[in-house]
């Protein structure tokens, strides 16, 4: 019965129990919302901040601006290097409704290439669908024009304007100013090296960087410093608007030690024979000219060089893309005799006055191998100042018997010889001082006596750069006073702007000691050229300095007979020699010392020895103080 | 020929004003919230009007709905209860068949219309439970439970697999709202909860791949900052981004310039939150909680039992709308498809809700006139 009753319904109780249920309930719902409100608080007050950075790190980019690269100058304000304007076509893909059939169209109305194709395609995968993506480059006029008035067929591509690198002298100062190109995976490791400064962010905005030459020295000028753009972006990554701008600080530009005059005059001396010639201010070091032939254009680079023309480059027999007056490897033959001979007299091993008899044949004592003289019967006695004006081999033999290896070399090395001279410039060459520890070192055998016989002469294992070569002539010519060469000659920031001096670097010592035996030598120098039987007699003709000079003639092969031949042509010979001179003037107070390679040719006098005068002539237009005079070389 | 008609009219409008069938106060709170849904679609939409009018012509169709069922007497509702039930679980079964949707069968295409049934659920279910439990001497008895829990079994399984884990837990937890409004014993209630919490890990075995994910999103959203992850952490950005006082309307970044997912539907909320910072989110939710008290009040004053537990089921799964969507925003509850009520883009899941409220109206309007 009790249970019964329970059964039936009781309106009142239910009332009364939902009621209080229902108070519960929303007790729980106000708790439950005022945990939720609570979190809100947390979020909005306690972690704002946190959070509202992390919205603007959403959408706030950094978009880097490219510096303007800094242009390169010779020493007179000649441009060598310059950022042209140029135009090229993008694409953004998501505006084209059929991309194919769009290229296919627009091949019509300008060039379009497979390559040019191809790098599209490569960029377009890297990029998103709303990012424009370049198609070609350096449109030319015609197809600017012919673009313009079809463009409303092809929604979707634009021309932009951009900036490229050019050299407008081209291949004349491929070797020396280099190029820019692309950065590459190289690069980018190369830069991941350097702790220095925060390169990542400094190349943020930049395509281009120096590879070679002083574009690659002086990278760090010349670069600048990139400006930044505030971006809003959405979620896709889309630019919508700029928020904020600091413009970009553009590179320095520089000014080079080189004359494009002296440059151009010594390149068109070459007439396109292999070979280099280095000009030098012997005061400072400042390189006036920087010639190797052949060169070529530093311009197709830039964006990336043609296969095809890449490929005919490196394969060409001549190597064009080898720097000779920085790497070129060339025995220097009797240009070395001067040095040689200073080298006596400062040892002490001969005064000025000691003489030695040319038989035409020197034979070391106790061996049956002779080393010969130019003349089959002899110069007869000769002193240092007619050894040098001959060119005795004689002479330099028995004084390099003397002396020995080891100290002739010791004493070279001071005039920068088997090691590179530090001249600014990427990659150079240190050639070859030879001596019994260098042997030892690089070919693990012994010294041999006949070795020493040829080193006195600049045969055997020697092997100087052009470069090289110029920087011991100056040093001659400076009565021994090193001067570093160098190229940099002072920077502007920005056009109107002061042209700042660049403070040539120390000089690494003096080398000769007493002046006595440096005018000996000179005198040698100047009976080359101005003596009745010099080497190069008839050089100084007409040119109102003074010269001092020496040749070299050097066989590119061992002779294979003992037999005299005297009765070989010129052009025979030529494929046999290399021909070198060396010279400085004036030879009193000199102002600019010459040294010229040509792997070609018969002999130094009569086949470098003029090409060095042209360069002198060049050199001479450039000096306003220059007498009207010819020289007769009577000495002071 | 217009002065019959317009006499009619003013008659009705007279007997409306002396004895009004609509809850001013919960009128006027609703009007509210679906304004401030308007305003903030406005500035998630990027100042889309178009979007902004879609809905309101889906409030005006959910409005048209209210009044109609506020005139209609709670008793009949009750009469059609167990049909409406076997109808909209029917419409379920027609769905696993026939449906269509993206990846779920959720959608069911009647040609002028296309809806999900399991939004019916969200009304017939508590009416369901309210009916049976109203012929029933309350508290319920275990023989009781065990009906109700069938009855909430059978739909709540069947949305589960479409697959639709969240709504299935809604629709399952306005029927068991019912339940414990009708008195269910708390120890009775401590068992169920006890048994559901040994059955989690079962639960979770069933479970789809997207579904675990979601949930272990939530547990780390930091693991998977592009993925699965994004939503959670955007909206947070979002959500934390605003402090107190919001950045104003329409310049809130995350949802302007799309970092914030689905910023017109489930994440609207994280748009109003950013917009109009704390201030605006206690006045929101001040909003909400005075509608839920609302509607238990006048659940209270309703006349019979089926009444009663009818409007305070749905008072009480109209919480859970809004702490589901807000736990899931704030990052405290995982991703679950539930929009915030009468804010987010939607028109099943606005005019669902106006007739819930219509019902309400129907129980105020026909409540116990004395004590």
């Amino acid at each position: 019965m009790n249970a019964r009753r329970a059964r039936l319904k009781d309106h009142r109780a239910e009332a009364a129990l939902f009621r209080r249920r229902a108070v519960a309930g929303f007790a729980l719902i106000v708790a439950c919302l005022a945990v939720l409100a609570g979190r809100f608080a947390v979020l909005q007050v306690a972690r704002h901040a946190e959070f509202a950075t992390r919205a603007d790190a959403n959408r706030i980019r950094l978009q880097p601006l490219p510096p303007a690269r800094g242009l390169i100058y010779d020493r007179n304000g000649v441009l060598l290097a310059e950022n042209r304007a140029a135009y090229r076509l993008e694409v953004v893909p998501e505006r084209v409704r059929d991309l194919q059939a769009l290229l296919h169209e627009l091949g019509g109305v300008v060039a379009l290439s497979e390559e040019d194709l191809r790098r599209f395609d490569e960029a377009r995968r890297a990029k998103r669908k709303f990012q424009s993506v370049p198609l070609r480059f350096r449109l030319s006029e015609d197809e600017l024009a012919r673009f313009a008035v079809n463009s409303w067929r092809f929604p979707g591509v634009e021309v932009v304007p951009y900036q490229t690198r050019s050299y407008p002298l081209g291949a004349e100062f491929g070797h020396v100013v280099g190029y820019v190109g692309r950065i590459d995976e190289g690069d980018l490791r190369a830069m991941e090296k350097r702790t220095d400064t925060d390169v990542a962010s400094r190349y943020a905005g930049t395509t281009h960087i120096g590879k070679t030459g002083v574009e690659r020295q002086y990278e760090d000028l010349l670069h600048g410093e990139p400006g930044f753009e505030q971006v809003e972006t959405n979620a896709d990554g889309r630019a919508l608007r700029v928020l904020e701008r600091s413009p970009p600080t553009p590179g320095r530009n520089l000014y080079l030690t080189i004359d494009a005059h002296l440059q151009e005059a010594a390149e068109a001396a070459f007439a396109g024979r292999p070979g280099a010639a280095v000009a030098i201010d012997p005061r400072n070091g400042e390189v006036l000219a920087l010639v190797s032939v052949p060169n070529y254009d530093p311009n197709l680079f830039v964006n990336g060089i043609a296969q095809s023309d890449y490929s005919a480059l490196l394969e060409a027999p001549d190597t064009p893309l080898l720097d000779r007056a920085l790497r070129g490897r060339y025995p220097p033959g009797s240009t070395m005799k001067p040095f040689v001979g200073l080298a006596g007299l400062e040892l002490g091993f001969r005064t000025p006055q000691d003489t030695v008899i040319s038989t035409g044949e020197f034979f070391i004592p106790g061996q049956s191998r002779g080393y010969r003289d130019d003349i089959r019967w002899g110069h007869g006695r000769v002193d240092l100042e007619l050894a040098i004006e001959w060119s005795v081999n004689t002479y330099f033999y028995q004084l390099a018997l003397d002396m020995g290896i080891d100290r002739l070399a010791g004493y070279l090395g001071q005039f920068g010889f088997g090691a590179p001279t530090g001249i600014d410039l990427p990659g150079e060459g240190s050639g070859v001082l030879p001596s019994r520890e260098w042997k030892r070192a690089s070919m693990n055998q012994p010294w041999y006596l006949g070795e020493t016989v040829i080193a006195g002469i600049g045969q055997g294992y020697w092997v100087v750069t052009p470069l090289q070569l110029a920087h011991a002539v100056a040093t001659l010519g400076n009565r021994g006073v090193r001067e570093r060469p160098h190229l940099l000659l002072a920077t502007q920031d920005g056009l109107g702007a002061e042209r700042v001096a660049v403070a040539p670097p120390p000089s690494p010592g003096t080398v000769i000691r007493k002046a006595a035996d440096w005018a000996a030598v000179e005198a040698g120098m100047h009976g080359a050229i101005y003596g009745d039987h010099g080497t190069a007699r008839g050089l100084g003709d007409g040119f109102p300095y003074t010269i001092a000079g020496k040749t070299g003639t050097v066989e590119k092969f061992s002779r294979t007979t003992d037999a005299w031949d005297t009765r070989v042509s010129d052009a025979e010979l030529a494929a046999r020699h290399r021909a070198l001179f060396i010279c400085f003037t004036p030879a009193e107070a000199p102002r600019i010392a010459v040294a010229v390679v040509l792997e070609s040719a018969a002999w130094g006098g009569k086949d470098a020895a003029p090409l060095a005068r042209k360069i002198l002539d060049a050199w001479l237009r450039s000096q306003p103080d220059a007498p009207a005079t010819a020289s007769t070389g009577a000495g002071p | 020929m217009n002065a019959p008609l317009l006499d009619r009219l003013a008659q009705l409008a007279r007997r409306a004003l002396q004895r009004p069938r609509l809850d001013l106060p919960l009128l006027l709170a609703l009007a509210l919230v679906m304004a401030t849904g308007l305003v903030t679609l406005y500035s998630a939409g990027d100042k889309d009007l178009g979007l902004v009018l879609n809905q309101g012509a889906r409030f005006v169709l959910g409005g048209i709905l209210l009044l109609a069922i506020s005139r209609l007497p709670p008793g009949m509702l009750r009469t059609w209860t167990p049909w409406l039930y076997a109808f909209s679980v029917l419409l379920l079964v027609a769905t696993a068949l026939l449906g269509e949707g993206r990846g779920a069968h959720r959608w069911l295409d009647l040609r002028v219309v296309r809806f999900q049934p399991s939004e019916l659920l969200k009304l017939t279910m508590p009416m369901m439970v309210a009916w049976y439990l109203h012929a029933r001497p309350l508290p319920p008895g275990w023989r009781d439970l065990a009906a109700v829990g069938a009855l909430i079994a059978v739909p709540a399984g069947l949305i589960a697999k479409q697959p639709d884990l969240g709504t299935a837990l809604l629709v399952a937890a306005s029927g068991a709202f019912a339940l414990f409004l009708s008195g269910l014993a708390w120890w009775r209630i401590g068992v169920i909860l006890g048994a559901v919490g040994a059955a989690l890990p079962v639960a979770w075995h069933y479970m789809h791949d997207y579904q675990k994910n979601r949930v272990r999103m939530f547990m780390n959203p930091e693991a998977d900052p592009l993925g699965n992850g994004w939503h959670i952490i955007q909206s947070e950005i979002a959500v934390g981004a605003g402090g107190v006082t919001g950045k104003g309307w329409h310049h809130g970044t995350q949802s302007r310039l799309e970092f914030l997912p689905e910023h017109t539907t489930d994440f609207v909320f994280a748009v109003f939150s950013e917009e109009f910072g704390l201030v605006g989110v206690l006045a929101l939710l001040a909003l909400y909680v005075f509608i839920i008290g609302r509607c238990l009040w006048i659940a209270a004053e309703a006349k019979d039992t089926y009444s009663r537990l009818l409007a305070g089921a749905l008072a009480m799964a109209f919480f859970v709308y809004v702490m589901v969507n807000g736990g899931m925003i704030t990052g405290i509850l995982p991703v679950v498809g539930v929009p915030l009520p009468l804010v987010s883009y939607g028109g099943t899941s606005a005019v669902s809700l106006l007739t819930g409220f219509g019902v309400l109206m129907s129980i105020h309007a026909h409540k116990k006139l004395v004590r």
